[in-house]
């Protein structure tokens, strides 16, 4: 048996550092919001030769429109900019035509109003909280129990604090933005943390079934030492196969396999040591 | 096991792999399709084609008459639509807070200027008398029709392309309802001599003058048609007008080449991935690890017939999901396994171990599994509420984790269990 909970504060330590990283990125450079959730027009396009940026700027500059980025990947210009129209586009492309020359096709144009944005988040955060409130009570009911309730929802904060952290340092480095996906990941991570959770936690219970909850602390260590294989085996097989994806897979679903990825291992650190501790702690609180 | 139960999970295995072949597939020269010839249906940014959402304008419509207008308007829609010859268009009206919308999603159309323009059109047939005013005398071809429609297209029963017996001109033919036909005999009667104007929204197409009371309800459009325009004139009075005034909001467009390269690329993301994982199980967990490959595979397999019966329409977060849920699958045999071993470790018997780790790990598959079956319940909204996502990159990743998350419940115990008893029974 490892005494897992003798470092406890080493863990602590690690999230808050983690955490604390991420807020100062969000309120050093802010979170770039994709037109998912503000309005405007992402546009690709696929050129027969690699533009030079300077030239794109300096034409979008002219065309006076607002623009929020341009990014060349060999023959592939990416656009965002305010909210074009199809004239507009078609207008835009026909002048970058004029400048490059070569051919230009239209792969990607997507142009999203700000109202829609707001409705699909506040609609997901009710579907949280709805879902939060019913794992709330699903464990209690299950673990017999509002400690674990309440620390595996504990668990699953940190999670989402951690996830937005480390996507801010992420987005701040490689321009990823958050999307509707990134909501769905991080829709996602909730599940899984919790998931991972109750199986550590089915073990504890177990032991608390065997010895009763006297010795709480050397139940959870006991579950903790033998869980800790599955878990690290389980969330390899998951990290497999995201790691496979941002290697292999299409660009467009890129930052939502890397935030998947984020989740997953924020996911399996948070089951034993952060939700674990606080069930300790809760249920020594309890006693006194 | 029995013979009978083995013989039912034979059939379920080859059922699902008759469900799963692609179409025309060559098996010793022979072509074989698929089980009732399903198709694994992909969305629209597999597929390419545009998305468009159209928002209703509701302000004149009474509270009572809402529902029934927007279902009304959305038929209309969805039978513009389907002129495209679209395949799988979606049409869905959506409510939130006092704004309801219409989403026309249309794989495989790229031409959207053309698909809004038809769908937003608002083709309100109308036949308006002739009204005698003071004609100013600069003007001789000056003509002045009431405003008030005597017929509308809601009268007419039927309009269809015909062709004018001594011209060959195309022309629409219209065909009143009986209402619509004593309507029309009574303006026809009251008109003789005049013009009668007949109107598309405000233009009018044409005012032939009146020879004679027309009383067998039929009546023909003629104007300078090409075969095309009287086609679509035809279908647009069919349609009618909408009953709700609708304006576009949201417009995209996605090219298939990007949807196709994005395909391929995850699917072979996919193979890699998953080649990983069952080589990682065997490599750990030994002959108990193959167990586990072996039922992962007949898990893809199933699951993919499910997404086939249930025609769930595959988009690209709907692969990362189920790729995901690929992943969570294996976790219910790792946890089996685990259990295994310690009992194992306590001494117990091979038989004995493998029956308390399953009986151990099921509590724990059990629980883990409900509350992500919870949370997948919640996004996918089955019941359509408007406070809940309605939007179908979250439904659709939803519906293939519950998919995946029921189906691994099944191959992660019950298959692996048939299997475990197999390879351990006959040593």
């Amino acid at each position: 048996m490892i005494n897992f909970l003798k470092y406890k504060f080493i863990y602590l330590a690690i999230s808050l550092f983690v955490i604390f990283v991420g807020l100062f990125f969000i309120l050093r450079f802010g979170l770039p919001i994709s037109i998912d959730f503000v309005g405007g027009s992402n546009i690709s396009y696929l050129l027969s030769k690699s533009p030079d940026k300077n030239q794109i700027t300096q034409l979008i500059n002219k065309s006076g429109l607002k623009y929020d980025r341009v990014d060349i990947n060999k023959n592939v210009l990416d656009l965002k900019t305010e909210s074009l129209s199809e004239k507009q586009e078609n207008t835009l492309r026909k002048k970058i035509k004029a400048e490059i020359g070569g051919k230009v096709d239209l792969l990607l144009f997507e142009s999203v109003g700000p109202s829609v944005g707001k409705e699909a988040i506040n609609k997901t955060i009710i579907a949280s909280i709805l879902g939060v409130i019913a794992i709330l009570i699903y464990i209690g009911i299950a673990f017999k129990g509002f400690n674990f309730a309440f620390s595996a929802i504990l668990a699953l904060f940190h999670d989402m604090l951690v996830l937005v952290s480390v996507y801010s340092v992420v987005s701040y480095y490689f321009h990823a933005e958050i999307d509707t996906l990134f909501i769905t990941a991080a829709l996602t991570t909730m599940s899984f943390s919790v998931h991972d959770t109750i199986v550590i936690f089915d073990k504890i219970r177990e032991y608390i079934k065997e010895q009763g909850k006297q010795n709480i602390r050397e139940s959870t260590n006991k579950a903790l030492t033998e869980t800790m294989v599955r878990s690290l085996n389980n969330s390899m097989t998951i990290v497999f196969m995201l790691l496979a994806l941002i290697l292999f897979g299409g660009s467009t679903i890129k930052f939502f396999i890397i935030a998947l990825l984020i989740g997953t291992i924020t996911g399996t650190y948070s089951s034993p040591f952060v939700a674990a501790p606080i069930l300790v702690w809760l249920e020594n609180r309890k006693k006194k | 096991m029995t013979i009978i139960k083995k013989l039912l999970v034979l059939i379920l295995i080859l059922t699902v792999l008759w469900i799963d072949i692609p179409k025309n597939t060559k098996i010793f020269n022979r072509t074989i399709n698929s089980l009732a010839n399903l198709d694994i249906k992909l969305g629209l940014d597999l597929k390419g084609g545009s998305h468009l959402v159209f928002e209703a304008n509701v302000k004149n419509i009474k509270p009572v008459d809402l529902e029934e207008s927007l279902e009304a308007t959305r038929d209309l829609i969805e039978r513009r639509v389907n002129f495209f010859g679209v395949s799988e268009p979606s049409v869905q009206t959506i409510k939130s807070g006092a704004n309801y919308k219409i989403v026309v999603d249309l794989p495989g159309i790229t031409n959207v200027q053309d698909a809004i323009d038809r769908i937003g059109k608002t083709a309100q047939l109308s036949f308006k008398e002739e009204i005698s005013i003071d004609k100013p005398a600069t003007s001789s071809a000056f003509l002045a029709f009431s405003s008030n429609a005597v017929l509308t297209g809601k009268d007419v029963k039927k309009a269809e392309v015909s062709f004018d017996s001594t011209s060959g001109k195309p022309q629409v033919a219209l065909n009143f309802s009986s209402d619509g036909a004593k309507k029309f005999a009574d303006i026809t009667k009251k008109n003789i001599g005049k013009r009668v104007g007949i109107f598309i929204d405000q233009t009018i197409l044409t005012a032939p003058v009146v020879q004679q009371e027309i009383a067998d309800g039929n009546a023909v459009i003629t104007g300078d048609f090409t075969t095309k325009a009287a086609k679509e004139l035809a279908q647009d009075i069919n349609g009618g007008a909408l009953p709700i005034p609708i304006k576009l909001v949201e417009q995209k467009n996605v090219g298939p080449s990007l949807g196709a390269e994005e395909i391929s690329k995850s699917i072979f993301a996919g193979i890699v991935g998953l080649s990983a994982v069952l080589i990682f199980m065997v490599l750990y967990y030994g002959k108990m690890g193959l167990i586990s490959d072996l039922s992962l595979l007949i898990y893809g397999f199933l699951a993919l017939a499910i997404f086939k019966i249930f025609s769930v329409v595959l988009t690209l977060s709907g692969v990362a999901g189920f790729l995901l849920s690929i992943g969570m699958a294996v976790d219910s045999n790792i946890l089996i396994f685990e259990r295994i071993k310690e009992e194992l470790r306590k001494k117990k018997e091979m038989g004995i171990a493998i029956k308390l780790g399953f009986g151990r790990a099921i509590d724990a598959i059990k629980d883990a599994n409900f509350t992500t079956l919870i949370v997948a319940f919640i996004l996918f909204n089955p019941l359509n509420w408007g406070f809940l996502p309605q939007f179908g990159l979250v439904r659709g990743f939803a519906l293939t984790l519950i998919i995946g998350v029921t189906t691994s419940l099944f191959t992660g115990v019950f298959i692996t269990k048939r299997l475990i008893n197999i390879f351990y029974k006959q040593k």
